[in-house]
């Protein structure tokens, strides 16, 4: 079984403290330190443990620049067997529906019975590469899967839907599937499996090898424009307790009875 | 509060390799997710985070710079593993020099064929844990003054003495044991089921205390002949092992400063005192330039150090001035660090005063830093000062 597993480098916000860069359409990038998209790092474990059970091959593939082959290298480590990194200047600044047709574009050269993302990437959070590349590709598509597994020709995904339900499904393959986070236990990337990543096929591919016309995308292809971005307003009603832990740990648990908390 | 993302002022991330900030970052963030939640407990508690080892043996980090048997990593990276494995603490790098740089080593060095394939893949996997058995309680620094002894019985050896300050002894499966026979010292894998082997925890510390260490007493142990380690001659084994150790602590000792450094400027960002925060004062900033400083340079020595390893130009006073050097700078850094973040500095919700104890026992072990500087004397002058 062959996956093509998508996977992006994102700054990491998730614990950081995140300021709004002069353009104020973006966020200041700063001293921030840039990791595996967390989401991803899940689908390429999950792609990963297929390919384990099932034979065949993984393929990691990420669009960007220079530094984003990192990630490319990371997947190699964790245990994909080969990786694309599309590549071209006139790449940056696309959308989200011009990544996907990148992507779209360059997995049609590539057999798979099933593509991965993860469901959101941390940075944006916007969740759609993947159904646009599902539907650009005319494959079937799931989002936010909590497990997978695969028989012959079938791909049985348990999934969120709204309200805190799960779902089972089966898409016939080849399919997409969009991986939430806790679907299983990434591993941590070994030195051995790092050594051994520095001898996999790495690929790079632009708008030419891809066979990609270059005006579907970058900023000049763009529909959706970012206008404006800022911080959440500081909410009313929150109260900081001052004082020392004793006190203020006798004033939480007061407002607790009070709330009924406890 | 942020991920710790390293001391890099003179950007020296690109004079890494891809494959070496893989390596670094991946520790990196182990440390962050698994070890720091729960270093503090096993601080208090004196014990050695176990639970962490099936994820470090996994990792590979244990024999990662063991050709054939482990990753074989170069030099670069596996002083980056040592130094993100003391970011966390000193007692989880410590399992990893001793496993890795004391006991896999030699075997590798100095084993038969058998013993390799024996040990090796087992200690690499962390299923078996071993221990460095050479200082003793009156033998220290001058372990020519050893008092164990190996006599040769028929085809095997009987081994009868006391090593002292053992780290993971209590933990270990195999003890690598050196004794005195009548031709000069030589090593042993001890079984540490061996009947008249017994290790007993030194439970009474202020330093290390996520780090079993152990007294070890042999009365009448028995191994066989191939239990020796056949090219082991001399005190020269050893304290060949003893190298690899110091050159994986001169990096080690840059971890704890970063931790210590990160965690004190971070604090001088928030805290408050007159008005403004405290890292816009003159006399913390001069504490945390002192601390920039001393940690760059020490990132710099480290990192010549590990092309000279590679190619096998390492000479012992060139590790000694880094373990010398990098060592007393963290013990310096740690002690800054500590008054930066003022009375907080003492209490356990901040990790800077464990690295700072620590730190006391890394500047006495493998090597106290007056032996370095004897080393290192010896070296420029020509002239023994033991």
């Amino acid at each position: 079984m062959d996956i093509i597993v998508c996977v992006k480098r994102v700054p990491d916000v998730a614990e950081a403290e995140v300021d709004i860069d002069s353009s104020g359409r973006g966020i200041q990038l700063g001293t921030l330190g840039y990791v595996i998209n967390e989401w991803d790092n899940f689908a390429v474990e999950a792609a990963v443990s297929l390919v384990e059970a099932h034979g065949g091959k993984v393929t990691a593939v990420t669009v960007g620049g220079e530094d984003d082959e990192d990630v490319l290298r990371r997947a190699l480590a964790m245990g994909a067997d080969e990786a694309l990194h599309l590549t071209d200047p006139v790449f940056e600044g696309s959308d989200s529906f011009g990544i996907a047709g990148i992507l779209s574009q360059a997995v049609a050269d590539i057999p798979y019975d099933l593509l991965l993302t993860g469901a959101v990437s941390g940075d944006v959070g916007g969740g759609r590469v993947g159904p646009m590349l599902a539907a650009m590709a005319g494959i079937p598509h799931v989002c936010l899967a909590t497990e997978l597994s695969v028989e012959g020709s079938t791909a049985r995904v348990r999934h969120e839907v709204e309200g805190g339900l799960e779902r089972v499904v089966e898409l016939d393959l080849p399919a997409l599937v969009t991986v939430q986070t806790g679907m299983n236990e990434p591993r941590y990337v070994s030195v051995l499996g790092i050594r051994k990543a520095g001898r996999k096929p790495l690929r790079t591919a632009g708008t030419a090898e891809i066979g990609l016309d270059p005006d579907t995308v970058g900023p000049a292809a763009v529909r959706v424009r970012i206008d404006e971005m800022f911080l959440p307003p500081r909410g009313e009603g929150a109260e900081i307790l001052a004082g020392n832990d004793e006190d203020t740990v006798a004033a939480l648990v007061d407002r607790l009875r009070q709330q009924g908390g406890i | 509060m942020a991920d710790f993302v390293g001391v890099d002022f003179y950007e020296m991330d690109e004079m890494l390799s891809d494959e070496q900030r893989l390596v670094r970052d991946t520790v990196r963030k182990f440390i962050q997710d698994k070890a720091l939640p729960i270093i503090e407990d096993h601080q208090r508690e004196g014990t050695f985070p176990i639970s962490l080892l099936p994820v470090i043996a996994e990792m590979g980090l244990l024999g990662a710079h063991i050709p054939d048997y482990g990753a074989g990593m170069d030099a670069l990276a596996y002083g980056l593993i040592m130094q993100e494995l003391e970011r966390g603490d000193t007692g989880i790098r410590s399992f990893a020099s001793v496993q890795g740089g004391l006991c896999m080593y030699p075997i590798w060095r100095y084993g038969s064929d058998e013993q390799k394939d024996e040990w090796l893949p087992r200690m690499d996997a962390g299923e078996v844990i071993a221990c460095f058995g050479l200082t003793e309680p009156d033998a220290g620094s001058d372990p020519s003054a050893m008092r164990t002894r190996a006599e040769r019985d028929g085809d095997d050896w009987v081994l009868n003495g006391v090593k002292y300050w053992i780290t993971n002894g209590t933990l270990a499966h195999l003890a690598v044991i050196w004794a005195m026979t009548d031709d000069g010292v030589r090593g042993f894998l001890v079984p540490t089921d061996t009947p008249g082997f017994t290790a007993n925890q030194i439970k009474a510390k202020y330093s290390l205390r996520a780090s079993d260490t152990a007294g070890l007493v042999m009365e009448g142990c028995r191994v066989p002949e191939a239990l020796r380690l056949p090219l082991a001659e001399g005190l020269k084994a050893p304290l060949t092992c003893l190298n690899e150790a110091r050159y994986g602590i001169a990096w080690g000792a840059i971890g704890a400063a970063m931790a210590c450094y990160d965690e004190a400027l971070r604090y001088a960002q928030v805290r408050v005192a007159f008005g403004r925060p405290i890292a816009g004062k003159q006399l913390i900033q001069e504490m945390l330039v002192e601390c920039v400083s001393e940690i760059t340079k020490a990132q710099l020595l480290c990192w010549r150090l590990a092309l000279l390893k590679d190619e096998g130009k390492a000479h012992p006073a060139y590790i000694s001035l880094a373990k010398r050097n990098n060592v007393a700078m963290a013990r310096n850094t740690a002690r800054m660090c500590r008054e930066i973040l003022g009375a907080n500095g003492i209490l356990d919700d901040y990790q800077t005063f464990r690295h700072m104890v620590n730190i006391e026992s890394v500047y006495t072990y493998e090597g106290t830093h007056q032996i370095h500087t004897l080393i290192v004397g010896q070296k420029i002058t020509g002239e023994s000062a033991f």
